[in-house]
């Protein structure tokens, strides 16, 4: 009998309308950027997609001070129920256009169409539909009678989730009355600017958004011009504290959503058919690109063979490849540089004694790729225990009791999300009060809702993003 | 009381009532929003072309072609049989079903239809759809439907029993009517939709793999909901674990409420991905159906011939 073998199920990329070359975004028109372009490569392929005007520094000037203009002459004094408008009709234009994005997202990402299309793009608009449901109800959420922007917010997101970071950033801010100026990572800048487009169709008044694309140097000058007065960021620890130093002694307000490394504690009495599920989704969901994603698994004793046997064979069956076929479950690592860095760090918990197993799923021959892995008998003191892979490598560590379990979730810098699995309600309700974790999630993982604040503790950074508690990082409360 | 082969764990978990119980409660639980999840994403993915056509004549290859009507006469089974050996006559590489199921005073007609094909003759007792009858009146159900020649027997378990907690009585029942079958193969319907719980599925999975079931069934296709992706998800989870703990193979059949061929396919996938590839076949896995045969058919010439030909170009018993 031949084996099941999927036919391909390619999306069309013509969906994309991919064009030739972007370019920034600034006042309401797409502008040639002054700064040195850069080439967008499609990380399935390593084929270069767009080339991509940057801004330099004298576009930045011109963005902050359109910025500004915009948030005193028209966003800042419009009601917020006007404002509430152009929100709800940015939010019904993505709808529109989100199989458009979904593809562009995929070729600029790498990460499974699937994902883009049924997790990113319907949580973009539905950032869009929440926070639009703010912006007329601000008196009501808790700040005083009549809260007020910040005024021009300087935003840096990463590569992960281009759209959805976007959103994250922009929708709150907007909805509160702030004018932004984003920068868009510089291996994903595409989206961002399709954004652009967006905010041109809804009509939105030039100023209120503005979208750089560039590398480091853009986004260490947008830190540091005297008038942006609030930084927003999403991205590496190592990032996040230049930005913090920088920022310091300055009137600017930050915001910081930076790495993790969270554990994912399944007790023996865990449905672990699910678990296994969870576990599943929540390292290898976007290729482990996720900053919350659970990658260290602690397993109870009891349990952790079963699981690992279960978990094993789960994997088997995820497949890899094509980000564009539908059927793909893992995709492209987005980077060449973040490949070599997971590999690295993989060979680490090698030469530190972790034995590690990889799925036997083909690996293309072309673009970056990195077969699921998952590294058993890792202890506490391995690097692969400490530090963010953020790639599809899984540390698997053991526990006895539920106060080891927590002793060991909360032993790391970081402290942005966790899981729990058990069938117990008072067992998962006595840990979660317990882990230091900006979301706990109880027997599910990577769940994201609008209306659900997220945010860290520790070294993965403060402020919330989502939810009314969201809404503050953007108000002079 | 179980078979030799078993490890001592399980065959220690079937010495009493008590240990039945401890053993079935302490299986692991399923959460009702995970396996939901799971069912809806696996069901998404796409198949197309060569494998939607080796899909299709898979698919084919499982049905247990089946009428459970009190109206059944022996003509509709003829006309059952005949459509089972030559599903598609014109296209004669179209694959046979895999069985006819019927009552057990057809089985006899439902023989002398099949004979010599190879297909198997099913034949629900135990008195199906309900079970509810004495232990006596179900084996002489069974002894009926075996006598006259039936090479497989669906039995219905005792619900009843099942809700009560009186998991021995349901154990024993499904080791008597094993017996009764001789060389028949025995598929256990735990009607699921009475079931309701994942957790109950699983439980009722494990107690007639224990008790020595051929295959799980889901439904009698008698009561609403009866075959869904979620719970044979957890089906085929159940029989996967047995094979990791015992070596054996045992089978899973989905019935009731399978109509298209979009929607065989999508339980292919959870065979292929839950299961593993060696349960695709018609050994270890079944569509109890009636209607789905049809749209198989169809959607097989609409594979072939690049264009869809309509109900009236299959036959409609």
């Amino acid at each position: 009998m031949p084996a099941f073998e999927y036919a391909p199920a390619p999306e069309s990329r013509d969906l994309a309308n991919l064009k030739p070359s972007y370019r920034p975004f600034i006042d309401g028109e797409f502008v040639d950027g002054g700064g040195e372009p850069l080439k967008t490569v499609n990380p399935a392929t390593e084929e270069v997609l767009a080339e991509v005007s940057t801004a330099s520094a004298a576009d930045i000037d011109t963005a902050v001070k359109a910025a500004r203009k915009a948030f005193e002459k028209t966003w800042g004094p419009m009601p917020g129920s006007e404002r509430a408008k152009y929100l709800f009709r940015i939010a019904r234009l993505i709808q529109e256009r989100s199989r458009e994005l979904a593809v562009l997202e995929t070729l600029d990402n790498g990460k499974p169409i699937k994902e883009s299309r049924d997790s990113d793009l319907p949580l973009v608009a539905a950032h869009f539909f929440y926070h639009a449901g703010w912006a007329d109800k601000l008196d009501y959420a808790g700040y005083g009678p009549d809260p007020k922007p910040l005024g021009v917010a300087g935003q840096i997101i990463p590569w992960n989730f281009p759209l959805l970071m976007l959103a994250w950033k922009i929708a709150p801010a907007l909805a509160t009355g702030n004018t932004v100026v984003l920068k868009p990572a510089e291996t994903t800048p595409l989206t961002a600017l399709v954004f652009g487009e967006i905010c041109q169709q809804a009509g939105l008044p030039p100023g209120v958004v503005n979208i750089l694309p560039g590398a480091g140097d853009v986004g260490a000058r947008l830190v540091e011009h005297p008038g942006i007065d609030k930084i927003a960021f999403t991205g590496s620890t190592e990032v996040g504290k230049l930005i913090q130093r920088q920022v310091a002694g300055t009137p600017k307000r930050l915001t910081l959503e930076l790495g993790g490394k969270a554990a994912n504690v399944v007790f023996d009495d865990a449905p672990l058919d699910q678990a296994v599920e969870g576990i599943v989704n929540g390292i290898f969901f976007n290729q482990g690109h996720v900053c919350c994603a659970g990658s260290r698994l602690l397993a109870q004793e009891s349990v952790a063979e079963e699981l690992l046997d279960k978990l094993r064979h789960r994997i088997s069956t995820l497949r890899l490849g094509d980000p564009l076929d539908k059927n793909t479950d893992v995709g492209a690592i987005n980077s060449a540089e973040q490949l070599t860095r997971i590999r690295e760090l993989a060979d680490s918990g090698e030469a530190e004694g972790a034995q590690r197993w990889t799925s036997p799923c083909p690996v293309p021959d072309r673009g970056f790729f990195f077969a699921p892995t998952v590294f058993s008998g890792v202890h506490q003191s391995m690097r692969i225990a400490r530090e963010e892979i953020f790639g599809p490598v899984l540390s698997v560590l053991t526990f006895r009791t539920p106060d080891e379990a927590v002793a060991k979730a909360n032993n790391t810098p970081y402290g942005l999300s966790a899981g729990i699995w058990s069938e117990k309600g008072s067992r998962i309700l006595w840990t979660a009060n317990r882990l230091r974790a900006g979301v706990v999630w109880a027997n599910t993982f990577n769940r994201f809702d609008p209306a659900a604040p997220f945010g860290g503790y520790q070294e993965s950074g403060f402020g919330r993003e989502g939810g009314r508690t969201g809404l503050e990082g953007y108000l002079s409360v | 009381m179980s078979a030799p082969t078993l490890p001592a764990a399980l065959a220690d978990a079937t010495r009493d009532d008590a240990s039945l119980r401890r053993f079935l409660h302490g299986l692991p639980g399923v959460d009702q929003v995970g396996v939901e999840a799971r069912a809806t994403a696996l069901a998404t993915r796409s198949i197309k072309k060569s494998s939607k056509l080796w899909a299709i004549d898979t698919a084919i290859s499982m049905v247990d072609l089946t009428t459970l009507e009190g109206a059944d006469t022996h003509g509709k089974v003829r006309a059952l049989t005949a459509k089972a050996r030559r599903p598609d006559p014109e296209r004669p590489d179209t694959p046979q079903v895999a069985a006819v199921c019927v009552y057990p005073d057809l089985v006899a007609t439902a023989v002398d239809g099949l004979k010599g094909t190879g297909i198997g003759v099913a034949s629900v007792a135990t008195a199906f759809p309900s079970g509810r009858s004495s232990r006596q009146v179900k084996l002489a159900d069974v002894a009926l439907a075996v006598e006259s020649g039936a090479t497989e027997v669906d039995m219905v378990i005792d619900r009843g029993a099942f809700l009560e907690g009186r998991y021995g009585e349901v154990f024993e029942e499904i080791q008597a009517v094993k017996a009764a079958c001789g060389d028949a193969h025995l598929k256990v319907i735990l009607e699921t939709g009475e079931l309701v719980t994942y957790d109950n599925v699983r439980r009722a999975s494990w107690l007639a793999l224990l008790a020595g079931g051929d295959f799980i069934k889901t439904s009698t296709g008698k009561v609403s909901p009866a075959a869904t992706l979620p719970v044979t998800h957890v089906m085929l989870q159940a029989v996967r674990d047995w094979f990791t703990t015992t070596g054996e193979l045992r089978g899973v059949k989905p019935a009731g409420g399978i109509r298209t061929t979009k929607d065989a396919i999508k339980y292919l996938v959870a065979v292929h991905e839950v299961a593993g590839e060696q349960w695709l076949t018609p050994e270890l896995f079944r569509f109890g159906a009636s209607s789905l045969l049809n749209d198989l058919l169809l959607q097989r010439r609409t594979q072939h011939d690049g264009h869809y030909s309509g109900p009236d170009y299959v036959a409609v018993d």
